[in-house]
């Protein structure tokens, strides 16, 4: 739910990437952390486990720059991505404007990227949002690695309605800032239709 | 989008204000109004060694995990938290089921009190909001949206 401020002049968004456990949501988040001027970034808050996995949320609050006197500002989220913390989930989807499916192009997370977008679909619906309707990226992480799944395929299989999507490497930086911005415009966008 | 929240001047002032009472009759360091989704609304009292937004998005995943505790446990909601810190204490309660009030105090204060104004602000808060979601709903207010054009978006994302 986006959040209008009239007094302050600032647009407030809600972008939240998903996708299976380790597939690289919160290493998005981190180079944009890395490679943020100060002046544009918030502090990054990651609630992890011991062993750095997401146990509830990472957030990064972010300004994109002014639009007609207006600061935008995107609060950014990821999921947990292991299959059990799906209750952890369905609260950070509350009140989203855009989100990013991360998928792992290594042929053997196939199986877990469709149970995670199968799962981000049913979420959105208890929620009474529509995947299709949404300001919705798909990012194809770790494009580098020897067994990564063709292009071909994973689009197929996982982006079947043709929304814009990302190659990337997110280690490296490779298609992070381009899937933010693209989802970043699709909001605006968005909230610019809807008014 | 058509939950959409939008605040205007008028009732930023007015929620500040109750906001300031509450921070003055209660002896808190300080007193924050924070949107379910974690976005601050309106502040008042010691905040400006406060980090308000990251406390704002931990404050909402904080009551978005004990309204799922809540609903586990076939409960409503829990209106109320506390949490009782070394100097600084944590008091949070949902106003009007939209929104957060969050106050900070220390050995100034106690429990007591804080509830006891926290009860009387919510109620004035929630008279504001309510006020608000209809200004917002009437849709007759100019939009910032209208004057945006596509180009404007565009040039938001040129490098």
């Amino acid at each position: 739910m986006s959040f209008i401020n009239y007094s302050s002049r600032e647009i407030n968004c809600k972008i939240v990437y998903y996708g299976p456990g380790l597939c690289g949501k919160t290493t998005n988040l981190q180079y944009i952390y890395n490679k943020t001027n100060p002046e544009a970034k918030g502090k990054m808050i990651s609630l992890a486990t011991e062993t750095e996995r997401t146990l509830f949320f990472d957030f990064l609050p972010l300004s994109l720059g002014e639009i007609r006197g207006f600061r935008t500002r995107f609060h950014l989220y990821t999921v947990p991505g292991q299959v059990f913390y799906d209750a952890s989930r369905k609260l950070i989807l509350k009140g989203v404007d855009g989100v990013v499916f991360v998928g792992d192009s290594q042929v053997e997370r196939m199986e877990a990227n469709i149970e995670s977008l199968d799962n981000l679909r049913t979420n959105l619906a208890e929620q009474g949002y529509d995947l299709d309707k949404l300001p919705y990226c798909v990012q194809f992480n770790k494009r580098d690695l020897p067994n990564s799944a063709p292009l071909e395929e994973l689009t197929e299989v996982l982006n079947p309605t043709k929304v814009p999507q990302f190659e990337a490497v997110a280690t490296k930086g490779v298609g992070v800032f381009d899937t933010l911005k693209a989802v970043a415009k699709l909001v605006l966008t968005e909230l610019k239709r809807g008014s | 989008m058509s939950n959409q929240l939008v605040m205007y001047e008028e009732e930023l002032q007015q929620l500040t204000a109750i906001c300031d009472v509450l921070q003055r009759d209660s002896n808190a360091k300080a007193v924050l109004v924070i949107d379910k989704n974690g976005q601050a609304i309106a502040q008042s009292g010691e905040v400006e060694h406060l980090d308000v937004t990251s406390l704002s998005s931990l404050t909402a995943g904080n009551v978005a995990a004990t309204g799922g505790i809540a609903s586990l446990l076939a409960e409503k909601e829990f209106a109320g938290q506390f949490h009782e810190g070394e100097k600084t204490n944590v008091h949070i309660s949902i106003v009007g089921a939209r929104v957060i009030l969050l106050v900070l105090f220390d050995e100034r204060s106690s429990l007591g009190l804080v509830r006891l104004r926290v009860r009387k602000a919510a109620a004035e808060l929630t008279i504001v909001l309510e006020a608000l979601v209809k200004k917002s709903e009437a849709g007759n207010q100019p939009s910032v949206f209208a004057e945006i054009t596509d180009d404007d978006i565009d040039n938001l994302f040129n490098d």
